[in-house]
């Protein structure tokens, strides 16, 4: 096999795992906090929706992820104040705003489903870009795809080696005594949401404007979904959940090359992989109890106020 | 703030039942707004949306044909919600249920027996059944979470339906179209009620609602499930098998919504399309809550939830705005739903001045 190909299958893979990336990385922080926001589908596809619009009528990449994060912001304040503040079930409140997502971003991107954007040219980093092999496989992708990077090194700066991701993490594990200790559980409970709606918008602005770049009605296609899928594979660990990430990026590339190998095998049955991929996955990290429950936030899920304990 | 907020000494029954409505009201004045914003006349927005599709005999026909499988599958998805068992995965469990039966109407299609829409209903349950099974079997034995891996499942089985459609069982003279042939006679619901489309698949969605009834409500298991929602260690300290529950609550909704998919094809569909369900499934979660869980208001939600079908393909005709607007009001009646029960457990004060 030429080796081009298996570079291009590489660079591919990490485009393709980009947008699970932001999306499980935000999921990640929120349920760190001891949320479990099951909207993220649709977050994902406002975001992407906002992106385009923002793309197509001014062109600026800036200004269509901040549109992006901007819209996957607002999702997440409708979703945080019925969990936080009205003390809606969660596992509710994440479908109804993945069914709301779907039909407002179809709604919002009806007259823009035709429109086509002018892809976005890789970095071109002076040498570095142009050294044969090397080149290829550090310095030949977009902006986001080292933005991502930088997000993923942060996170794991915050969250084990800061004060403010010790206190993110304490209120996940216990929010009674994180109340008791003085922090405002509901406020920081309301922050993480909050990021991972902005990381979810971003997730679907790469996949609308970078990735396609084009608009099709529900084009996030599960990746939503997946992404939450990540995070349990990942046992809520930043490193593991962007090397599932490019795990599924390669699952989802996989089959645009395996016909062009001369392997007779239908479109249809090509899809599935993901989806087939996210359920073995699964099986295989929760088949241990203790894993799930020893890596878990312990609050994930449930509800706390203040008022009430 | 004039008011102040505080928790009730016991939940409020009254509440509960409000609150439904109170989210219909909700919505209907944000709908406005939107048409508002959208510039077009509230008055003959809302007439065209909510009216217009209603107005007639035909009409009413198609709402109770819309109604039909959200109620099927609103019950059958309550078995499971009650005990927080979540079955997102009806969608495929539909689409399954519509392979299976398809299946046996395109192979025997040249037979004019009576028994082949009994058989098409086994095999539709059975598909369904099937697709519950998988999560079922993953949460039982691996631990695996049933939301994520039900909702994967909704992909993989419209998969295998377009795999169908538009492969080995495309119509041969069909000029290309992913379609499969349209059924025989015999492979056809019988039309109820002349000047409309009224099939008797709906009959199988009454009974549902009658027998998810006595089910839910009045036997043992039924008790179990909605102890082992509101308790679960109650439930397990009480020896409910949990696993049970999981099997059964998976089970009823891949059941309904297998019966739900023989009903679309055979009833108004009539043959294999990669598409047969404009997300009930998924509508069907909306219509489980709004009826409180409770057969009796899945019913009076599975005609709203239709109206909003409805109303979205009316405003798309006479007003040239996008049927998407249906999902809209869809999510909008969850949220006013989730939010307005909060008033079921707190309630505002008028603070009394010192």
């Amino acid at each position: 096999m030429n080796i081009d190909i298996l570079l291009n299958i590489f660079v591919a893979t990490i485009a393709a795992g980009t947008p699970l990336v932001y999306a499980a990385l935000g999921e990640l922080i929120t349920e760190k906090s001891g949320v479990l926001n099951l909207g993220v589908e649709g977050m994902m596809l406002v975001g992407a929706i906002s992106g385009f619009i923002a793309m197509a009528k001014t062109g600026s990449l800036v200004f269509a992820v901040l549109c992006g994060m901007a819209a996957g912001i607002l999702m997440s304040l409708i979703f945080a104040f019925l969990v936080l503040t009205l003390m809606a079930n969660q596992v509710a409140s994440g479908l109804a705003l993945t069914i709301f997502g779907i039909g407002i971003s179809a709604f919002i991107g009806i007259d823009y489903t035709s429109v086509a954007l002018k892809g976005i040219p890789p970095l071109n980093i002076p040498f570095l870009s142009d050294i044969p092999f090397i080149g290829r496989i550090f310095f030949s992708y977009d902006i986001l795809i080292y933005l991502s990077l930088v997000l993923l090194t942060g996170i794991i700066f915050f969250l084990y080696k800061s004060r403010a991701g010790l206190i993110l993490r304490a209120i996940g594990e216990n929010p009674k005594s994180g109340h008791a200790l003085g922090f405002s559980v509901i406020g920081i409970r309301y922050l993480a949401v909050i990021f991972g709606g902005a990381m979810a918008g971003i997730g679907g602005v790469y996949l609308a404007v970078l990735y396609t770049p084009m608009w099709v009605e529900g084009m996030v296609a599960g990746r939503g979904w997946i992404s939450i899928a990540l995070v349990v594979f990942a046992t809520w660990r930043p490193l593991r959940v962007i090397a599932g990430a490019y795990l599924f990026g390669g699952v989802t590339i996989i089959q645009f090359h395996i016909q062009g190998f001369g392997i007779e095998i239908s479109s249809q049955f090509l899809c599935m992989l993901p989806y087939l991929a996210t359920i073995i996955v699964l099986v295989i990290i929760s088949r241990n109890k203790n894993t799930i429950r020893l890596n878990s936030p312990a609050s994930l899920g449930t509800t706390y106020h203040p008022a009430t304990n | 703030m004039l008011f102040k907020i505080e928790p009730r000494p016991d939940p409020s029954k009254k509440m509960k039942y409000l609150s439904p409505l109170i989210a219909v009201v909700m919505m209907l004045i944000t709908g406005l707004i939107i048409f508002l914003i959208l510039g077009k006349n509230p008055v003959s927005a809302f007439h065209a949306f909510f009216i217009e599709p209603v107005n007639d005999f035909y009409g009413l026909g198609e709402l109770i044909i819309k109604a039909s499988p959200l109620m099927l599958i609103g019950v059958g998805l309550t078995v499971g919600f009650r005990a927080n068992i979540w079955n997102i995965g009806a969608e495929g469990q539909l689409a399954m249920g519509a392979v299976f039966a398809g299946g046996i109407a395109i192979y025997f299609s040249n037979s004019t027996s009576v028994f082949i829409i009994p058989f098409m209903f086994i095999a539709g349950a059975f598909g369904g059944m099937l697709w519950a099974c998988i999560p079922a079997f993953l949460k039982t034995e691996f631990n695996a979470n049933e939301i994520l891996v039900s909702l994967m499942l909704n992909y993989v089985g419209i998969l295998i339906l377009s795999l169908l459609t538009h492969g080995y069982w495309k119509d041969p003279n069909g000029y290309g179209f992913p379609q499969s042939i349209l059924f025989s006679e015999s492979a056809l619901l019988p039309i109820l009620i002349e000047g409309t489309r009224l099939h008797a698949g709906i009959i199988i969605s009454f009974l549902a609602i009658f027998i998810g009834w006595i089910f839910l409500l009045k036997s043992f298991i039924g008790f179990q499930l909605q102890v082992s929602g509101l308790a679960y260690n109650a439930a397990s300290y009480a020896g409910f098998k949990y696993k049970k529950m999981v099997w059964f609550g998976l089970l009823a909704g891949g059941l309904a919504a297998g019966l739900a998919g023989v009903s679309e094809i055979s009833g108004p569909i009539g043959q294999l399309l990669p598409s047969v369900s404009p997300g009930y499934g998924f509508a069907a979660i909306i219509v489980a809550f709004v009826g409180r869980l409770h057969p009796g208001g899945i019913f009076l939600s599975s005609l709203l939830v239709a109206l909003l079908y409805l109303g979205g393909e009316s405003v798309q005709m006479n007003l040239d705005l996008p049927s998407a607007v249906t999902g809209i009001f869809q999510g909008m009646l969850l949220f006013y739903l989730l939010a307005a029960d909060f008033l079921i457990n707190f309630r505002f004060k008028v603070k009394s001045k010192l």
